[in-house]
């Protein structure tokens, strides 16, 4: 999403506005390069014993691997705003916002090697990450989560409580029924929901004009009378102050809202995508919006940090994803007897 | 102590008695409210809880069971009506994706406390999508408990450990054992309890003793098979009858304690016949009681067809009186295997 660079004045102008302090936007780097390096290890260890042919059940981690690298200003700009008891759900692209919502990115990367001290000792995997201290959990169907995440919300508001509830989606995903019995359920009970659509043009392979009658899904949310907001998905200052308005007012008993953040992934639907449905160019194009340089760059044009510093935060984010990572190869499997425990509590 | 006609009022009144004192059950389902969810499981709820705990949903099966799923997550204990079960087509991916797995998927983090109450089983016409049981295929996916309950004694106890129970529990309740007005009711009007009791799970009963034959049924079925035993008690011939009351936990230690006594046995269901309850049930009498089995087990089921609407041809597919009387003497007639 194309828009104007705002001046050193405007800039500082939206940051104030957005409530946005110094330690918070060095913290939005920070958090936005530890998904970056925590996705690029993955994809890098995923491709081992995958390569030269690729074998989905080859390698140290098995089955379908979906990253979200180029999205991960959505996450932390939403997830940045969230207490510990605010639950989210998330989808079958889940790192970016489990690791935005506190989720230990060791146990996090041990799951996602199946390993027996991950977050689901090894029951999950990728796509089926909980984290019930976090109040995290995600779905490998899409639209799932937005029901779920209502049915939290409707919990919250049963109780009284100030908490909210957030389900991530695709684009694609709004297109699922749920989407919309979830907006006019939300509606009707007035519920502390914030969905958050993250539109990264392409539904699996499908683009977004070969399936979605709109190109735009806040206005299925306006038809429904839940306050929406278009939002620059790729500048995390833009989501925050989105966010921070949308959560303001669930806590107050205002009810839903929904934010689409137009953003893109860098990489395929999945690894392994041959991605014929798009051009290397058009990557090129959107690697100009990348939100961690962009966010990198107006921390300089602000005074609020210099190269050294955002090269710390970085290295800083890069040696918790080794250590991670190392944990989670580190880590025993689960004993094959497990498998036949855990159905029933 | 006081009678009751039926398990929709036992059922209601083990929902009313348990949210009086736990804060953390909810309803949730269309025409929950007025209707008491039509089939009458929760009825008289919402003039007492009022409708923030009693909740008329939209028609969007999958939305409110996914709302049980994120509720279930934080604490809460929904009770969601699928008002037929026929209608889990529009909403059973949360079911049985969700609701059933995530306690399993999340390596035991996240308990999943829901009740579904659900109306099953045909004979008064409503055909074949608003006929069906299908409790085999909530039984046949691994994390749902299935209950079916024949009489009201067991539906209130049933329907209570349900709701104390930290798992997915769905309870089917036969529209011809509800004991509403506008329905035909095949159930007996019996003595039940008005303080909180619990029947616990995995506990078949043994409703009539014999030592000639072993009938095995659930739900409307139990009741069709005792009175198919009276008529055979007719012709010196004794039936036992076993309801097994939970599909999922099956007890089959008491299967096959019957089996091994009387050596015959007839499985009587009103679901589908092939690959459900019948199938399931003889696999594991068999593995238990083969040796003392004296002929092969024998089955009713509906033959493989959907529930038809015209009377003659409904009764031709619902296990009858008088087909599960015939089946049973065909049985007992049946040489007895030879070692």
């Amino acid at each position: 999403m194309w828009k104007p660079e705002p001046s050193l004045a405007d800039l500082q102008y939206l940051v104030e506005k957005a409530g946005l302090t110094r330690d918070a936007l060095l913290s939005a780097y920070r958090q936005m390069c530890l998904i970056r390096h925590f996705e690029e290890t993955i994809a890098d260890r995923y491709y081992i014993g995958k390569t030269p042919e690729f074998n989905m059940a080859a390698g140290p981690i098995r089955g379908e691997m979906h990253l979200a690298v180029g999205q991960e200003a959505v996450a932390v700009g939403v997830c940045s705003l969230l207490e510990a008891e605010d639950v989210v759900v998330s989808t079958h692209r889940p790192h970016h916002h489990a690791l935005a919502k506190g989720v230990d990115p060791s146990k996090l990367a041990a799951e996602i090697f199946g390993k027996q001290t991950g977050l689901c000792r090894g029951k999950g995997g990728h796509m089926h990450l909980f984290d019930k201290e976090k109040n995290f959990s995600c779905s490998g169907i899409v639209g799932a989560s937005f029901p779920q995440a209502a049915g939290a919300a409707f919990a919250f508001r049963q109780r009284g409580q100030r908490n909210v509830a957030v389900a991530f989606s695709g684009e694609g995903a709004a297109n699922h029924g749920t989407f919309t019995e979830t907006l006019n359920a939300a509606v009707l009970w007035q519920l502390p929901l914030i969905i958050v659509v993250e539109d990264n043009m392409y539904a699996d392979s499908t683009p977004k004009w070969a399936a979605l009658s709109q190109p735009h899904q806040f206005q299925r949310a306006l038809g429904y009378n839940v306050p929406a907001y278009l939002v620059d998905g790729m500048d995390v200052i833009d989501v925050y102050r989105a966010a921070r308005a949308a959560i303001q007012r669930a806590r107050e008993g205002q009810g839903p809202a929904l934010i689409e953040a137009v953003c893109y992934r860098y990489r395929g639907h999945f690894e392994g995508d041959a991605e014929e449905y798009r051009t290397k160019e058009e990557v090129e194009l959107w690697r100009a919006l990348d939100p961690i340089p962009r966010l990198g760059n107006r921390l300089k044009k602000l005074g609020w940090a210099d190269d050294a510093t955002l090269e710390a935060l970085r290295a800083e984010a890069q040696r918790a994803v080794e250590q991670a990572v190392a944990f989670a190869e580190q880590s025993p499997l689960p004993d094959p007897a497990e498998a036949l425990t855990g159905v029933f509590r | 102590m006081r009678t009751m006609k039926g398990i929709a009022f036992a059922i209601a009144e083990a929902i009313d008695q348990e949210m009086a004192e736990r804060q953390d059950i909810v309803v949730l389902g269309e025409d929950v409210t007025y209707w008491g969810a039509v089939f009458g499981f929760t009825m008289g709820l919402h003039q007492k809880y009022g409708r923030d705990r009693v909740v008329d949903t939209p028609i969007t099966e999958q939305t409110f069971f996914g709302m049980a799923v994120g509720a279930a997550a934080v604490g809460m204990h929904p009770v969601v009506s699928l008002m037929f079960v026929d209608f889990l087509g529009a909403g059973f991916d949360q079911m049985y994706n969700h609701m059933a797995k995530n306690h399993y998927m999340s390596g035991g983090q996240f308990a999943m406390p829901v009740t579904v109450l659900t109306a099953i089983g045909g004979g008064y016409g409503d055909a074949e999508q608003h006929s069906q049981v299908l409790y085999g295929l909530f039984a046949h996916v691994p994390g749902f408990k299935v209950v079916v309950p024949s009489t009201a004694y067991d539906a209130k106890g049933l329907t209570i450990s349900a709701l104390r129970d930290q798992n997915p529990v769905v309870i089917f309740g036969h529209k011809l054992l509800t004991g509403l007005p506008f329905l035909p009711f095949e159930g007996e009007e019996e003595e039940v309890p008005e303080e909180r009791y619990t029947v616990e799970f995995g506990k078949a009963a043994v409703r009539r003793e014999g030592s000639d034959l072993t009938m095995v049924s659930a739900g409307l079925m139990v009741h069709r098979c005792l009175r198919a035993a009276e008529r055979l008690a007719q012709d010196g011939v004794a039936a036992e009858v076993i309801d097994v009351r939970t599909l999922v936990p099956l007890d089959a230690d008491t299967l096959v304690a019957s089996a091994r006594k009387t050596g015959r046995v007839l499985i009587v269901d009103e679901d589908y016949r092939s690959y459900g309850m019948t199938g399931e049930l003889a696999f594991r009498i068999q593995e238990g009681a083969f040796d003392a089995l004296k002929s092969p087990i024998r089955r009713l089921a509906v033959p493989d067809v959907p529930i038809p609407f015209s009377e003659p041809l409904e009764r031709a597919v619902i296990p009858s009186v008088d087909r599960i009387y015939e089946e049973a003497r065909a049985l007992v007639g049946a040489p007895a295997r030879t070692a």
